[in-house]
């Protein structure tokens, strides 16, 4: 990687390179960076969004930290999102490495598995929706499972469930093609060697698959997780953060606080802390998980 | 998604020796119970599918039961509803619009963007950019939501062009980086020649550069495709007109109706689902090699 740009000769670069970049640095700084400074700088306002603000220095952040709403935010989004990563991570293996396996139709059967990746996940959230409310209830009334007679999604303790299935359901199609893209890194030759020395199916995962698609291993579960924690489409389709605020993400209650309730300010601070939270918890698990895969 | 195969196993091409003749003939036989393990699992896939065509096609007094039933009698005037109501023609162009749109804007500026990043990576100033654009990939959306929303109304951006827009500036951050690793991996000697048979930069970009991008532009083009085809957040928030809808925001409609009527909003969930799954059906093999491309890059 490193040694492929030769310093173009001692020459200057180029007047051209840079015409080349300046208009998309101009453009992203106008669509990116000026918004983001500018909610960092609304964060420290009473704005509502429309008319008159005032500074009002940090107590936003620290009214944050009071408010059961937005706490009850974040539970919910770490705990849906930690469930969703682990989930559709050991899912997506298991189907990945079976799809590598000795078996037939595999390109169809990849084929079909990719599918959830190219729908609109709000759209298959409102099948999912239907799925929940009417026909799981419907099967278990007939097979008299207790339990689920009643939809997850309308009680407050299982709704977060039904959004963890409707997630998981579409992430696998891509986590899937990742892991399987890893296994192919992989020569067979290693497997029939370890064969060949009598190691188990389950000794050659742990000696030979894992330790080798470790990168793929890492880059899954970082962005997962990040993109689990900024749910949203799958929550306007299943339950619109119902019932009560149960299943209300962040990002739902930046949206609806920012927009609709007149919270422009104190939303945009509550935008700031997720910043920070997302950004220190992908450091914090590239951090983990390098260390851990290099120790193999 | 960005994997460095490389750290991984490099591939072994080289041939390993005749190996003992059961040991192939164990490695090429099928294994049926494994094919019948995922040919269930792929079932999870395709049940919500069916679910969908099933009530699409009922009456909404068949809808009792647990909606796995067929239908008596396909009920196709539930498509011709559902096209009139959320104006199918109309959400569909503009869908079209904005991807076709955003796919040709992205593939040509973020490019060259990269190209121009990949070939300078030892200068300051264009590893900074690098880093500069790496680092948005870190900011969640909506912190600068809100703030993009005013932007865009102020400018006249609220509309499909702002949505192209968008689109092109928000995957900067990621295609760069699939882009500037692929680029780099061309040996320099092509435009080396070029360059003393005097062609410009521009030239040589456009001639040389841009046609050796074919694989991770076809990559960068599936995944914006996919992104702006179905993307809900930013045109929720970015669209102020109603005629500018597009199709995953159409589908409101039947969300604030009191008696929804099931059949027709899933007629209409099939439409807006069918174009790209039409698509998928013919380029199966190619998307799916496409986005794997993308990950060990």
């Amino acid at each position: 990687m490193s040694t492929l740009t030769r310093p173009n000769v001692g020459r200057k670069t180029p007047r051209v390179f840079y015409f080349m970049v300046l208009p998309a640095l101009v453009i992203f700084a106008v669509f990116h960076t000026v918004p983001l400074l500018s909610g960092i700088y609304f964060s420290f306002t009473n704005y509502a969004g429309y008319g008159e603000w005032s500074f009002v220095g940090l107590s936003n952040y620290i009214n944050l930290f009071r408010d059961d709403r937005i706490l009850n935010a974040y539970g919910f989004t770490f705990l849906f999102a930690i469930v969703s990563t682990v989930a559709v991570n050991v899912i997506s293996l298991a189907v990945a490495i079976a799809l590598n396996g000795r078996i037939k139709f595999k390109t169809g059967f990849r084929g079909i598995f990719f599918i959830p990746n190219i729908l609109s996940i709000l759209i298959v959230g409102y099948v999912f929706n239907y799925l929940f409310s009417n026909s799981v209830p419907a099967i278990a009334q007939a097979l008299g499972i207790n339990a689920l007679t009643t939809s997850i999604l309308a009680d407050a303790d299982t709704a977060w469930i039904g959004v963890v299935i409707l997630s998981v359901w579409q992430a696998a199609a891509f986590n899937i093609i990742i892991y399987l893209a890893g296994l192919q890194t992989i020569g067979g030759e290693l497997y029939e060697a370890a064969s060949l020395d009598g190691a188990s199916s389950w000794r050659q995962f742990r000696s030979i698959t894992f330790p080798l698609i470790g990168a793929f291993f890492t880059i899954n579960m970082v962005l997962s997780l990040k993109n689990f924690l900024q749910v949203f489409d799958q929550i306007v389709s299943l339950t619109a953060g119902g019932p009560g605020t149960s299943t209300e993400s962040i990002s739902l209650l930046i949206y609806r606080g920012g927009f609709e309730g007149g919270e422009y300010g104190y939303q945009t601070a509550n935008a700031v802390i997720y910043l920070i939270v997302i950004i220190a918890i992908s450091f914090v698990q590239l951090r983990i998980l390098q260390r851990r895969e290099a120790s193999f | 998604m960005t994997a460095t195969a490389e750290s991984a196993a490099p591939r072994t091409s080289a041939p390993s020796g005749p190996a003992p003749k059961a040991l192939r003939r164990d490695r090429t036989k099928i294994n049926w119970w494994l094919t019948a393990l995922v040919a269930a699992c792929s079932l999870t896939v395709l049940i919500p599918l069916y679910l969908a065509v099933v009530t699409a096609l009922k009456t909404p007094d068949q809808l009792g039961g647990t909606g796995f039933e067929l239908p008596i009698g396909a009920r196709w005037e539930n498509f011709a509803e559902a096209w009139t109501t959320v104006k199918f023609p109309r959400a569909l162009l503009n869908t079209a619009l904005v991807t076709v749109g955003a796919v040709l804007l992205t593939l040509l500026t973020n490019s060259m963007v990269a190209y121009a990043i990949a070939r300078n990576l030892h200068r300051r100033f264009f590893k900074g950019l690098y880093l500069y654009f790496i680092a948005a990939l870190f900011v969640p959306f909506p912190i600068i939501l809100l703030s993009v929303v005013k932007e865009t109304a102020i400018l006249g951006l609220d509309n499909q062009l702002g949505l192209i827009l968008l689109y092109t500036v928000y995957g900067l951050s990621f295609n760069i980086f699939v882009y500037v690793a692929y680029i780099r991996s061309i040996p320099l000697e092509l435009e080396e020649a070029a360059l003393t048979d005097g062609a410009s930069t521009w030239t040589i970009f456009w001639r040389i550069i841009f046609p050796l991008l074919g694989p991770m532009n076809a990559t960068v083009g599936i995944l914006t495709c996919l992104w702006a085809w179905n993307d809900f957040l930013l045109p929720l928030v970015i669209l102020s007109d109603p005629a500018a809808q597009t199709l995953p925001l159409a589908q409101f409609i039947f969300q604030g109706q009191f008696n929804t009527n099931y059949p027709v909003a899933f007629a209409s969930y099939l439409l807006a689902l069918a174009p790209l799954l039409l698509v998928y059906l013919f380029a199966q093999r190619w998307v799916v090699s496409g986005v794997m491309r993308g990950s060990t890059k």
